[in-house]
């Protein structure tokens, strides 16, 4: 009764290749947007906000980018956390140097440079495929950690090779408060989704899709396989440099390369097979489900803390938490996104499933 | 069938040879391919039937020879500049792409034809939705052609076979290839399927000219349809003629069917 497509009849090809085709979508859309924008504000302790919903949603627009790269295009990657760390050291280095660039102009470059570094890493995608990829990816994770470590230009000088972010300011507007920053961060999770969802309904993704489904017979209807994987390279690593930069100055407030480390790339990787590959929900639900969820047992296991020896119980926890990660796989390997879509079609034909 | 435009040729093979390593799947082939009729190469297994069709979209380059293709003489020429110049083709089996829906992949047989950028898709704005508007309405119609109306939303990956190759049809003809090159078309399918299929096929040949070169090994399908036939055994071109004529030619008879010893 409650997901019902009957009467909504499409009389237009421009309603039928709408965002949000389905009316209860849009609803769902509209109703998450005005939760997050006005209600969370409300309720949320500053706590919840800058300790789990910033991360949870810095995640997810990390995820989207490697969703694109590896859900939607299927090269494989374990260099996500490198094109973040490029994205955060780009962006202190804009803010730094130039102040007067506009804070959502030094993201945007960060996530450009990111990009164009995406880009080189990716070049030998034409030639190497899947695991081979994958180690070729792991190359530049390695190689971007040494950089930063090594090279101590990128922080200015400062021997520490960690540094507290420059204070940033929207339109003469300072970002202070938690609120504020969890505003900014909306904003692009916002706007960065709707890009990436249209994206994958245009001809480019389209083309992405099919040279992962496909790639001979791609090539043979006339995509290049060299332009469609490195775009898909460039949207990739331009979201994960933004994430990058907006959780250096977002979350953390410092640049630190041990942050963005080969485990950020593997967390990345899991976020998106558990959200679901090839799905910009997934994205979400694969990083509320990595995020939130140890957080969630950490609270539980603190109601046994009087009985249960501390260590016992951060054991019992990681073991929990592993557990319902091959729990989660086993029912849907598809991941949640999929789980959620076959709701959908049983809701559609519930109670008549005949 | 069409009017025969004679000496209108639009690809033809001149002692194209082509071997991997040791294995020679083509031996000095040489046949022409005329505008807007409808072509069919025949031969036992193994006879570089498929490997023909790979040298015509630049899967696979010929060791020697050229090809010969609107006139001009092609050179190292990529599947992908194959498709700009009007070259679009089936597989024998199926290639779609099969987590995506009929109506998406029949529009990447589109993508050639779009021209908005990346950033312009990004923002689904102004030209970039009028753009992905108009070439679905091309795609509807093709679907209203090929029949497949009902299962238009359905992941492909789930359709049956024969639908499959309908669809893989539709990805084809939505590029409006000036030549569409079908590998078995008709493999695995029941006669109402075949029946279908046929039809589509000569409809797309009458209506809108397109020159058809395809493979295909249900005889009485070959000789109804096809203007002229070429016959291939290991590698090399043994027939070719009027569908009647290549029927009686006795070293047809004898590929096919032995020869006594």
């Amino acid at each position: 009764m409650l997901y019902r497509e009957t009467g909504q009849f499409k009389t237009s090809y421009k309603k039928d290749m709408a965002i949000f085709p389905i009316r209860q979508d849009r609803w769902a859309v509209v109703a998450m947007l005005i939760f997050v924008v006005v209600v969370v504000p409300l309720i949320a302790t500053e706590h919840v906000i800058a300790g789990y919903l910033i991360p949870l949603l810095i995640w997810s627009i990390a995820a989207i980018g490697l969703n694109i790269l590896t859900g939607y295009t299927g090269q494989l990657s374990l260099g996500h956390g490198a094109f973040m760390a490029v994205g955060a050291y780009a962006a202190y280095n804009l803010a730094s140097r130039i102040p007067e660039l506009p804070i959502i102009l030094v993201f945007l470059l960060a996530g450009l440079i990111a990009a164009i570094f995406g880009v080189l890493v990716g070049s030998p995608s034409l030639r190497i495929k899947g695991f081979y990829l994958a180690v070729a990816t792991l190359a530049a994770q390695f190689f971007v950690e040494w950089v930063f470590a090594t090279f101590s230009w990128f922080v200015g000088g400062a021997a520490s090779m960690v540094i507290d972010t420059p204070k940033m300011a929207v339109f003469g507007y300072q970002i202070t408060s938690t609120l504020d920053n969890y505003y900014l961060i909306l904003g692009f999770v916002v706007v960065g989704t709707l890009f990436a969802k249209n994206l994958v309904r245009s001809e480019i993704g389209r083309a992405w899709m099919a040279i992962r489904d496909m790639d001979v017979a791609a090539e043979v209807i006339g995509i290049q396989p060299l332009y469609t994987k490195l775009s898909a390279f460039a949207v990739s690593s331009f979201y994960g440099g933004v994430a990058g930069a907006l959780y250096a100055f977002c979350y953390v407030k410092s640049v630190d390369f041990t942050a963005f480390d080969l485990f950020v790339s593997l967390k990345v990787l899991f976020m998106i097979i558990i959200g679901g590959m090839g799905s910009i929900l997934g994205c979400f639900l694969g990083a509320t489900f990595i995020v939130a969820l140890p957080i969630i047992l950490n609270e539980l296991m603190h109601l046994f803390s009087g009985q249960i020896p501390s260590a016992m119980l951060s054991n019992i926890e990681h073991m929990i938490f592993g557990g319902l990660i091959i729990f989660f796989l086993i029912v849907e390997p598809h991941g949640l996104a999929r789980l959620w879509m076959t709701a959908k079609e049983k809701l559609r034909l519930w109670p008549f499933p005949h | 069938m069409s009017e025969p435009q004679a000496d209108n040729i639009i690809l033809g093979f001149d002692n194209v040879s082509i071997s991997f390593g040791a294995v020679t799947a083509l031996t000095q082939v040489s046949f022409e391919v005329p505008e807007h009729e409808v072509v069919a190469i025949i031969g036992p297994n193994g006879a570089g039937k498929t490997t023909a069709l790979n040298v015509i979209n630049g899967v696979y380059q010929p060791t020697q020879g050229t090809i010969t293709y609107k006139g001009e003489v092609r050179q190292g020429m990529r599947p992908h500049e194959a498709a700009v110049q009007g070259i679009a083709r089936t597989f024998q089996n199926v290639a779609l792409f099969k987590g995506m829906n009929t109506v998406d992949n029949i529009m990447t047989g589109r993508n050639l034809k779009m021209k908005s950028n990346l950033f312009m898709q990004g923002l689904y704005w102004g030209p970039a939705q009028r753009e992905e508007i108009a070439h679905r309405q091309a795609v509807e119609k093709i679907i209203d052609f090929l029949e497949i109306e009902p299962v238009r939303k359905t992941i492909v990956g789930r359709l049956p076979f024969g639908l499959q190759k309908r669809v893989e049809l539709g990805r084809a003809l939505a590029a409006e290839p000036d030549i569409l090159l079908l590998d078995e078309p008709m493999a695995g399918m029941n006669l109402e399927e075949k029946e279908d299929m046929c039809r589509f096929v000569l409809d797309v040949n009458e209506e809108l000219g397109t020159t058809i070169v395809l493979i295909e090994h249900d005889m009485s399908i070959v000789m109804d349809i096809s203007d002229r036939v070429i016959v291939l055994e290991y590698g090399r071109k043994i027939s070719e003629g009027k569908p009647d004529a290549v029927r009686n030619d006795q070293k047809v008879i004898d590929a096919y069917l032995g020869v006594p010893h």
